[in-house]
């Protein structure tokens, strides 16, 4: 299924650059860094086997736009850090876990099942004209309004794929 | 990492688990290491690692016992149910 596995180091080398990355946007990694260092692996894995970095505890189907919403960081992972204090598989958290003042349990499903999931909406939803489109992005909820979605989220660094037309 | 197989346990005459799980989910890794550790019997899949019709199949396993794609999910005695890693259910739930 793959040509070659991603090594223990490429999993560490994703986790450091990953944290830089959420520290500098007002998230945290999971602390526990054998328990972060497996997740990083298995994103490297899925980034090999499918071409994205699908979530790693969940099951990707090999269709990107099917799985777009569980490329990390998901669609789902604000709402669990708030929720539970902790996304999905575990790799965010909450400022209060990161700093060991409460741990992370198993944290539900909230994905719907593939049925029921709504696809981006593409048509502005407000009825009176507005100068530009307004775009959110789906990860973390960011809006902007310009003509076409950032090339890359300013805040969580999810791609313009992850963008949909708000207003 | 195999797809399918078995791991004979220590317990004899104890309760039939399957253990169904992603071979990339470090819960699934918790899970399957907590079943070790009390001894049990079980057979594992990694759906990740099935393909194909293979794979459908044990969609359609999850399907009929009501549950949908997550991982880890173990069945004990072909009904009782534990989503997610969930240590002291999964230790009572194996009578340990």
């Amino acid at each position: 299924m793959n040509a070659g596995l991603p090594s223990a180091a490429d999993g560490e080398a994703l986790r450091t650059r990953l944290e830089l990355e959420a520290e500098s946007a007002g998230y945290h990694l999971n602390p526990d860094l054998e328990f972060t260092r497996s997740l990083t692996h298995g994103l490297l894995v899925n980034e090999g086997r499918y071409g994205y970095r699908a979530c790693p505890c969940r099951l990707a189907t090999g269709d990107a736009a099917r799985d777009r919403d569980i490329v990390c960081p998901c669609d789902y992972r604000d709402a669990d850090l708030l929720d539970w204090g902790g996304c999905f598989c575990g790799l965010y958290v909450s400022a209060d876990i990161q700093e060991g003042k409460t741990s992370l349990a198993s944290v539900p499903e909230r994905r719907p099942p593939a049925a029921e999931r709504t696809m981006a909406p593409d048509a502005p939803r407000l009825g009176r004209a507005l100068s530009l489109p307004v775009w959110r992005c789906r990860v973390c909820g960011y809006l902007c309004a310009r003509q076409r979605p950032p090339a890359v989220c300013p805040i969580c660094k999810a791609t313009s794929d992850r963008f949909e037309a708000f207003a | 990492m195999e797809a399918i197989g078995r791991v004979p346990g220590r317990v004899v005459g104890s309760h039939r688990t399957k253990f169904y799980g992603l071979s990339t989910c470090v819960w699934c890794k918790k899970a399957r290491q907590l079943l070790e550790e009390l001894g049990a019997e079980f057979d594992y899949v990694y759906v990740d690692l099935v393909e194909g019709k293979d794979r459908e199949a044990v969609l359609a396993e999850l399907t009929r016992l009501g549950r949908g794609e997550t991982f880890p999910t173990l069945v004990i005695d072909g009904s009782d149910c534990i989503v997610g890693f969930k240590p002291d259910e999964i230790r009572r739930a194996l009578g340990s």
